[in-house]
This record gives C-alpha cells, sequence and structure tokens, in this order.
C-alpha cells in the first residue's frame, strides 16, 4: 500500500495532505488526551503502536506470487477508536519513508489516508456491527483486522487509478488494474491478520481487563455474566 | 489442554497453514514477466511499474533523501523496525502479566480482585 516517493502527481501529493492531516492533528490530540485522562492505558497504547509497527515491516508470500504486508491497524482501532490510528500510523509511515525509502514523504498524505484513517475505520465499523449483531468477541476483532487491513490495499487502489487513469478504459480501468495487483494478493494477508488479532486480543484481555472494560471495549465482568 | 490452549493453538496453525498454501500456489505463478525467475517480489513496486505502463512519460519529481545501499542492509533496516515493535509490544503485555500474577498472589483465596479504579461509562 506504499505509493513510491514522487509517485503521484504535485496536485494529488497536496489534496491527500490537505484530506489527511486534520485526521492526524485530531489524532494525535486523542493520544495525548487519553495518555493523561487513562495513564494506567499507555502501555495498552504502546501495545497498539507496537503492532502496527511489526506487521507493517513484515512482508509476506502470497497466492498472487507477490509478497505484501499487513497493516495491522484493526487493532488500535478497536481498542481506542480509530483517530488514535491515524497517529500512530503516520509515525510508522514517517519512519518508513525516510529510514527505508519504502513510501515517501510526497506520497505521506495519501499513504495516511489508507493505511492511518480508512483503514481502521472500515475495521472500527465491523466491530461495531459485529457487536450490535451479538457475534462472538473474537469474531468481531477477526472481522475488524482482515478489513482494516483489506480495505486499506482498496483505498491504495483508487488512489492510485485517480492519479494514473487508463488512456483507454479510463478510472475503472485503471481500478481494475490496480485491484489486480493489491487486492487479491492481500486476502491471504487479511484472513492471517485477522486471526493474529484474535491471538493478540485474547491475550490482552487476559492480562489488561481493567483498562479494557475502563475504554469500554469489553462490559464489566458482572454485567456480562448477568446478560449471559 | 485447556479450552483456550485449544482455541490458540489452532489459530496460530491456521495462520502458518494459510502462508504454505500461500507459498505453493504463488510459487507457480508467473507474474514477474521480465524477470522470471524473482518469485513474490512486492505488491508495492509491481504498483510502480503498472503506472509506467499507463503513463510511459510520468517522471517522478522526487526522490528518497535516503536510500539503504543494497537489499541486506535494507531487509536489515526492516528487521530492525520488527525488533523495536516486537519489543515493545512484548514490554507492554509483559507489564501487564507481571501486574496481573502480583494480583493474583495477593489476593489469593480472597474476592475477586475489584479494579482499581471507578468505572467511566462511555469512556
Amino acid at each position: 500500500m506504499h505509493i513510491a516517493e514522487g509517485f503521484l502527481p504535485v496536485v494529488h501529493c497536496v489534496a491527500w495532505y490537505a484530506v489527511s492531516a486534520p485526521f492526524v492533528v485530531h489524532g494525535a490530540r486523542k493520544v495525548v488526551q487519553q495518555a493523561k485522562e487513562h495513564p494506567e492505558s499507555r502501555l495498552l497504547l504502546a501495545a497498539a503502536g507496537a503492532f502496527t509497527f511489526v506487521l507493517s515491516s513484515i512482508k509476506l508470500p502470497s497466492v498472487t506470487g507477490s509478497s505484501s504486508h499487513p497493516t495491522g491497524t484493526g487493532l488500535g482501532a478497536v481498542l481506542f477508536r480509530p483517530p488514535v490510528m491515524a497517529f500512530l500510523s503516520t509515525i510508522v509511515l514517517i519512519f518508513q519513508a525516510l529510514l527505508l525509502a519504502h513510501g515517501g514523504i510526497t506520497t505521506l498524505g495519501a499513504n495516511v489516508f489508507s493505511m492511518g484513517i480508512a483503514g481502521p475505520w472500515v475495521g472500527y465499523w465491523f466491530w461495531k456491527l459485529s457487536s450490535r449483531l451479538g457475534w462472538n468477541r473474537n469474531v468481531g476483532v477477526f472481522l475488524a483486522l482482515a478489513f482494516a487491513d483489506l480495505s486499506t490495499y482498496v483505498v491504495t487502489s483508487f488512489q492510485l487509478a485517480f492519479a494514473f487513469p487508463d488512456p483507454v478504459s479510463g478510472i475503472l480501468g485503471s481500478v481494475v488494474k490496480f485491484m489486480s495487483i493489491f487486492a487479491i494478493s492481500q486476502i491471504p494477508l487479511a484472513i492471517a491478520e485477522g486471526l493474529l488479532g484474535v491471538l493478540v486480543f485474547r491475550l490482552i484481555c487476559d492480562v489488561a481487563r481493567p483498562e479494557l472494560e475502563r475504554l469500554g471495549v469489553l462490559t464489566p465482568a458482572v454485567a456480562e455474566a448477568v446478560a449471559a | 489442554m485447556s479450552r483456550k490452549a485449544i482455541i490458540n493453538t489452532v489459530l496460530a496453525v491456521a495462520m502458518v497453514a494459510i502462508f504454505m498454501v500461500s507459498f505453493a500456489i504463488g510459487g507457480g505463478a508467473r507474474v514477474n514477466t521480465e524477470n522470471p525467475e524473482e518469485r513474490f517480489g512486492g505488491t508495492d513496486d509491481k504498483a510502480t511499474t503498472a503506472i509506467q505502463e499507463i503513463d510511459p512519460n510520468y517522471q517522478p519529481w522526487f526522490s528518497h533523501f535516503f536510500e539503504p545501499a543494497s537489499g541486506e542492509v535494507e531487509s536489515g533496516l526492516f528487521a530492525m523496525q520488527a525488533a523495536i515493535g516486537g519489543a515493545v509490544l512484548g514490554f507492554a503485555i509483559g507489564g501487564y502479566w507481571g501486574r496481573r500474577k502480583g494480583e493474583k498472589a495477593t489476593s489469593a483465596g480472597a474476592a475477586p480482585a475489584p479494579s482499581d479504579a471507578v468505572p467511566e461509562p462511555g469512556a
């Protein structure tokens, strides 16, 4: 999902910066607020950021014969709501743009939008939908992480298609072209990320239950027992 | 094995299975027409190639300040990223884990340890 440095026209570069900037500023405020109001959840905040840091560095083979990497943004979106992930993803993307020559400063706005804004929100909606339908919590976590990952790559495909419409088949033709590169490769990765997310979420539930209850991710044990 | 351990094991095995299947299927796909020997190239690079196919006249107007000198240096930096993330993740979960162990030790036999804070609705 990293659009390479210099590979978005100037107008697109500026436009995506303009779109993403308010989300990132709002996200940064939320991170500070979260750390101030709930000092005990600071470690959890670090864990959410670290999860994205690890997952976005690992390139994995896919069925299409290409390699791609997961995003890991769904976990933080479930734990702290999506705005926080806009900020945390920006840190990850800046790190990769400057040190790894992966992504870029001119494409940062677009990459932040796909990985740090669109992905986390889509994941969060799936988490909310799942809990509204009364599905098992593990299913909700799986869907949140898998769709945060997959939707990031779908958004990247559209971003590239807007910038580079096919001379014959137009934007739609380019969408198909970029989706065939990104989206299909990403399906098995998204499923695997969902499974890993369930594993990590179960571990966090085990050790940090009071924090999750305070964040409203889990309902307190007593209420849950009554409802069951 | 407890139910918890079984579920966790199944999840881990399923993850490994996904990548084994991906590797087996993807290994047969000839996706890189320019260099058929190279398998499992990055999708990000493929997208760059696709851009140049759509618009051969497009010139990237900006390049990196710093670029890893070789594939080895690059993979080392990626490993460093994973290591930093893994260390922080382990530290955070370890912190909570140690606290829970402490709680269990002090409240052994007593009522379930009450959480130390007032619940905040809608936090």
